[in-house]
Parts: structure tokens; C-alpha cells; sequence
């Protein structure tokens, strides 16, 4: 409860004269070139991206959706996304578990390799995995003689959005854990709970919103990487392309039509960028209200 | 025995936390564990409840020895100091949530909240969430949820520790009523000696993870084991004396002693054995009062002699008045019973009860 009555009421802040307050010009200026950032780089672009994919008319927009490679593209992502995400959120939760509930040796080993993906260039990335499974590569041979395809087939570009995507999950997961303490767990196991009840009643409930979060801004990523599938996909039509590829070998063929046609399959895209933004908007204000009740329990019984 | 220690240990890689601890409690008692902050006695709770293992030792609940029985086989009912309440769960699903888990059926768990929400005076609560209540709510929901499946013992770690004097002491007296209803063994967590003197049948007093002396309220304050819990419990004066023959002498004053030893010891005396007279001639010594603190119905008068000695007395604001005293007023004094502390743990010798006779003189019987 201390929280609520220290913190400054709003109309007071608002209101005060600092000596260091900038002046209006100063103000003003920095707010025109935040929003004409955010404009030229961002908002534009994106009002680009369906204006050109509208650019032959609706009838258009919807044929070079139905296109078989097009379609082939779409299922292909929806299936990565469908085994990438899961299987990072399950290792999320583990990992974001093993941290703040445990300690251990290696501990700020893990958290910084958790984060490794979003340090390393996703073509590198891709790469890596290229040295490994490629003809090529160490496990080339093995992996031939066994007819084994990893490289330019679904399990390679699987490993790839697996790696880009795994810190999203872990992230949004650990500082919501920690702050949560073992404290409940512990009540559950003095009441006769099991490990899994305990997980199930308890800690799953508890992290709930920042679990979605993390599931949502992984989801995106998976559905929109380039760089580390490009890679190891080889870019096959029909095949082993996913809807970022799609577009751009669209985008590089010779014709205009081929040319909106890439634009009707990024506005897909786009698409989910705006829809993961008003969702990631929603469980942002959930998980900070999860935050403050951790915070806010916490405080009070201290 | 509803509850047994035998030399219990437990060492947290190179601390050791708890060394060598054994007592039991009866059924039905309510005993404090009693120690300063740090001092192991929550680890020893944690141990009886199964959220910790002893490295050597064992525990006994019931007369079975539950050293290798998980935390949730032990019937056990465990309060948090934070309460650790399912924030995402209403008053009601906290209460039911050991019930749930134990499979009893939906009109026998109704029956039992509603009874100990009663019992516990929450009604009304039922779809709060632990945020919306206050401390003291908390804590009453902590102990329902505790209490639901009938738990063989009752376990409380610092459970008056999270909220303020004024409901603290309600809750106290709440605690004693609760116990004394329900009748069920109570173990709890404290470092205010008072509240261990207030609320326990009996107090196990534990310190630098050493158990230093079991016994009633009464027992400890009255017959100390030690000098640690001669000074721990309850408030004394301790001086440091020069014994010469026989006598401890420290400034003014004089402590005869039984032991025939000479060199440095410690003597020890509760301010209520402090005796004080306006009448300069009453008693042996003088002093004059520096300052009384006001502690609501008690007052504490610090004593200050004339070889700069200080001492601490306590007394009721009638006899202050009543012996007309103030601040800055010379007083004579004597001390009506001391001890002669040991080594910190050895045994204490008893108390020495000393009255001083004035000397006749001349104008007597004019």
C-alpha cells in the first residue's frame, strides 16, 4: 500500500516549474523529430506496403494470395511457427524457472546465453547450422548416408527459428518469476501439492500474462524471420520457402505484377505486426498489473 | 510427543546453522522458538515442516520419524512470515486450496471454509483477493489455509512479524484464544521475548544455532540456565565487577559473592530489583535520576551514582508519584537481588538475595 501513497500524483508533475524544464521551443523539437522518425521510417512504409499491394485492385490482391507457391509459403511458416513456438515456450519456462527459483552455479552463464540470439546476426546463425548439417559440413557425410535432409529442408529451417526466437519466452518470463519469489510454491507443497499441481495451481497462474507476452512478440518473430532461414532454406518454390522469402524472390523477379504480388504477401505480414502490437499493448498492461500485485505483496509483508 | 528433536543439525556449506538441537513438545502445547534474528530457529522450524533437510539428526512427529517423509506427507499446517497467500486465488480458493488437493468432496470443503472463516472472523471475504486485504486479514487467511486438513501440527514462522504494534497485539491474544479453541500443537517463530513471554506455554530459547534452555515462561525469566538467556529474556542491568575476596566491588558498589575466586566478573540484576528511596538515609547507596522515560504504564529511570555508574530502573507511575520523584532528584538505592553471571555459557549460580541493614548510630532511638 506504501507504494500507492508516495508515489506523486500526476497534476503535480505536470504542473512543476523545474528549474531544469526545457523551454517549449526545446520541447516541441524533440517531440517533431520523435514523430517524424517514427513517420518517415515506420508509418509510412507500412501505408506503402498495402497501398502497393492494392496497387491492381482487390481482385488481384486475393489471386496473388491463392498462387499454390504463395499458399505452399504460408503453410510452411504456419508449420515452423507451430513447432518453433511451443517448443520455445516450453524451454522458456524451464529456463526462467531454473533461474528464479534455484540457485546454481552458471547461473549468469545462462541468462547471457539465453540472450546470445539476440547478439548474434541471424545469418551467422544460419551459417552455424550450415557448418554443421551442410553437405559439407561436420555431420555432412553421416547425415547423406543415412538420407537425413536438415540443410534445404524443414528441420534446418526449424533449427533456425528455434535459435532466433528462443530469448523472447525466457525474457519476459525471468524478472516476472523473480519477482514472484518461491515463497507461494512453497505454501502449496506444506499444503499437500505435488510438483505438478504446484506448477499447474501456482506458478503457471501467477506468470500467466507475462508467459502470453513472451508467446505473442515469439510468435511474430518466427512468422517473420529472414536472415538465419534464408540461409539454410535454399529458397525452394513451393517447398521450402516461407512468407518472408516469398516476398522477396517476388519482390527480385522481373515482372510488375510479380512486383504487387510481393507486396499483397508482405501486407500478410504487416498484417501481424499490427495485430501483435494491439495484443502486445493489451498483456503489456496485464503483466504490469501482474508486476505490481508481486511487487505490491511483497512489500507489504517485508 | 507430538513433536521430537534429536540432535538436530544443520549446516548451509560452510555455516552451520543449527547445531545439535533436541526437545519435544507436548500435544497441545503452544511453545515459542524463541532467539535473536539469525540465530537458527527458523531454519529448525523449516526442518520440523520438511522445507529443509537436517544434516544429522531426527525428527520426530506423532512418535514417527518423518526425517525421510516429504513436506506433503507430513500433516503439517506451515504459516509464512510473508504468508506467502496464491495471489492468484480468492480468499476462499486459498482456504480450499489444501482440500482440493487432498480430493475431498466439493460439499465437504464448502463446509470446512465456511466453518473456518467463521472461526477466524473473515466472513464476507470469500471473493476478496489477498491484495485487497489488510495485514491482519492476511494473516487470518494464512492461518485458515494452514489449519484446512486438519493438520497434526500447527507451524508459525514470525507471525506477528508483518504487521503493526497495535493489530499485533490483538493478534496475539487472538492466537492464545484460537489455540485454546482448537487445541491443536502450535510451534512459532519469534525474536520479541515478550511475545514469546505473552503468548507460550513454553519457550525454547535458541541462539547462534545452539538450543540454550527449554522451559515456562516463568522457568526462564526466573531461573535463567545462562547468562546469554539471563540477558535475553526480560531487561538487566549488567555490571562488570572486580571480585577481591569475596567481594565484587564495581564503583561504589559492593556484591558479596559465593565464589572464593578472585578477578573479573559480571553481575546481573532486573531493574524491578532496583529499590529506591527519597529518604537519603533509607539505603546504602546514592544516586541521582538523570532521566525517566515514559513507557506508557511503566516508566525507566536511568540512575546515575556518584562515581558515574549507571543504572536502570522500573516502576510503576503510582510509585513514582507516590515516592515523589523527578528528574535531576538525589535518591538512595540498594539492590534487592543479583546474580553473578558465568561465562556466557555456563551455568548460572542463583540469585542472591541481599537486604542492607544501616548500621546503627548515634541518634538512633532519640
Amino acid at each position: 500500500m506504501a507504494g500507492l501513497t508516495t508515489r506523486p500524483l500526476r497534476g503535480d508533475t505536470a504542473k512543476s516549474q523545474r528549474g531544469s524544464e526545457e523551454t517549449p521551443f526545446i520541447k516541441w523539437l524533440l517531440i517533431c523529430i520523435a514523430l517524424g522518425f517514427v513517420g518517415v521510417f515506420l508509418v509510412l512504409p507500412l501505408i506503402n506496403v498495402f497501398y502497393q499491394a492494392f496497387h491492381n485492385g482487390i481482385g488481384f490482391y486475393f489471386e496473388s494470395l491463392r498462387e499454390p507457391d504463395t499458399l505452399s509459403a504460408i503453410q510452411l511458416t504456419l508449420v515452423i511457427t507451430l513447432i518453433a513456438v511451443p517448443m520455445n515456450a516450453f524451454f522458456g519456462m524451464a529456463a526462467a524457472w531454473a533461474v528464479a527459483k534455484f540457485e546454481f552455479r552458471g547461473k549468469a552463464l545462462l541468462i547471457t546465453l539465453i540472450d546470445l540470439p539476440f547478439a548474434v546476426s541471424p545469418v551467422v546463425a544460419g551459417l552455424v547450422f550450415v557448418v554443421w548439417f551442410g553437405r559439407q559440413g561436420f555431420l555432412g557425410n553421416w547425415l547423406d548416408a543415412h538420407d537425413i535432409h536438415i540443410i534445404f529442408a524443414l528441420p534446418g529451417m526449424l533449427l533456425a527459428t528455434t535459435f532466433v526466437t528462443v530469448p523472447f519466452v525466457a525474457r519476459e518470463l525471468i524478472p516476472l518469476m523473480q519477482a514472484n519469489g518461491t515463497d507461494q510454491e512453497q505454501a502449496a507443497l506444506t499444503l499437500g501439492a505435488n510438483g505438478w499441481q504446484t506448477f499447474w495451481y501456482v506458478t503457471l497462474p501467477s506468470s500467466k500474462w507475462g508467459l502470453i507476452y513472451g508467446i505473442i512478440l515469439c510468435n511474430a518473430r518466427a512468422m517473420g524471420e529472414f536472415g538465419a532461414v534464408s540461409v539454410v532454406s535454399g529458397a525452394i518454390a513451393g517447398q521450402t520457402e516461407t512468407i518472408p522469402l516469398r516476398v522477396d524472390k517476388l519482390f527480385h523477379s522481373a515482372t510488375s505484377a510479380a512486383g504487387v504480388a510481393s507486396f499483397a504477401v508482405a501486407s500478410l505480414l504487416a498484417l501481424l505486426a499490427l495485430l501483435t502490437l494491439v495484443i502486445k499493448s493489451y498483456l503489456e498492461w496485464r503483466t504490469e498489473r501482474a508486476y505490481a500485485l508481486a511487487q505490491r505483496s511483497e512489500s507489504n509483508s517485508a | 510427543m507430538s513433536i521430537e528433536l534429536r540432535n538436530v543439525a544443520k549446516q548451509f556449506g560452510a555455516v552451520i546453522a543449527v547445531r545439535g538441537v533436541s526437545f519435544s513438545i507436548g500435544h497441545g502445547e503452544l511453545v515459542a522458538l524463541l532467539g535473536p534474528s539469525g540465530g537458527g530457529k527458523t531454519t529448525v522450524l523449516r526442518m520440523i515442516a520438511g522445507l529443509e533437510m537436517p544434516s544429522s539428526g531426527d525428527i520426530f512427529i506423532q512418535n514417527q520419524r518423518v526425517n525421510d517423509v516429504s513436506v506433503r506427507h507430513r500433516n503439517i499446517g506451515f504459516v509464512f512470515q510473508s504468508y506467502a497467500l496464491f495471489k492468484t486465488m480468492t480468499v476462499f480458493k486459498n482456504i480450499a486450496f489444501g482440500l482440493k488437493i487432498k480430493k475431498w468432496a466439493k460439499s465437504d470443503i464448502d463446509f470446512r471454509v465456511a466453518e473456518l472463516m467463521n472461526l477466524l472472523e473473515l466472513n464476507g471475504l470469500e471473493k476478496r483477493y489477498p491484495h485487497q486485504l489488510s495485514g491482519g486479514q492476511r494473516q487470518r487467511v494464512a492461518i485458515a489455509r494452514a489449519l484446512a486438513s486438519k493438520p497434526s501440527v500447527l507451524l508459525l514462522d514470525e507471525p506477528f512479524g508483518a504487521v503493526d504494534a497495535k493489530i499485533r497485539q490483538e493478534l496475539r491474544e487472538w492466537l492464545v484464544r484460537l489455540h485454546h479453541d482448537l487445541n491443536v500443537t502450535t510451534l512459532f517463530v519469534t525474536h520479541d521475548q515478550e511475545e514469546a513471554m505473552e503468548v507460550a506455554d513454553r519457550i525454547v530459547i535458541i541462539a547462534k544455532g545452539t538450543l540454550e534452555q527449554i522451559g515456562t515462561p516463568r522457568e526462564v525469566y526466573e531461573q535463567p540456565s545462562n547468562e546469554y538467556v539471563a540477558r535475553f529474556i526480560g531487561v538487566m542491568n549488567v555490571l562488570e565487577a572486580n571480585v577481591t575476596s569475596g567481594i565484587a566491588r564495581v564503583g561504589e558498589m559492593e556484591f558479596p559473592t559465593s565464589s572464593a575466586l578472585d578477578g573479573p566478573a559480571r553481575i546481573g540484576f532486573r531493574p524491578y530489583d532496583v529499590q529506591v528511596s527519597t529518604d537519603l538515609a533509607c539505603y546504602r547507596y546514592r544516586a541521582v535520576i538523570k532521566h525517566t522515560f515514559f513507557l506508557g504504564i511503566m516508566l525507566r529511570l536511568e540512575l546515575e551514582m556518584n562515581s558515574g555508574l549507571v543504572i536502570r530502573t522500573r516502576m510503576t507511575k503510582e510509585e513514582y508519584s507516590q515516592l515523589g520523584l523527578d528528574d535531576g532528584k538525589e535518591v538512595s538505592l540498594q539492590i534487592r537481588k543479583y546474580r553473578v553471571l558465568a561465562s556466557q555459557s555456563g551455568p548460572l549460580s542463583s540469585e542472591v538475595a541481599y537486604t542492607y541493614q544501616m548500621p546503627p548510630t548515634i541518634a538512633e532511638g532519640i
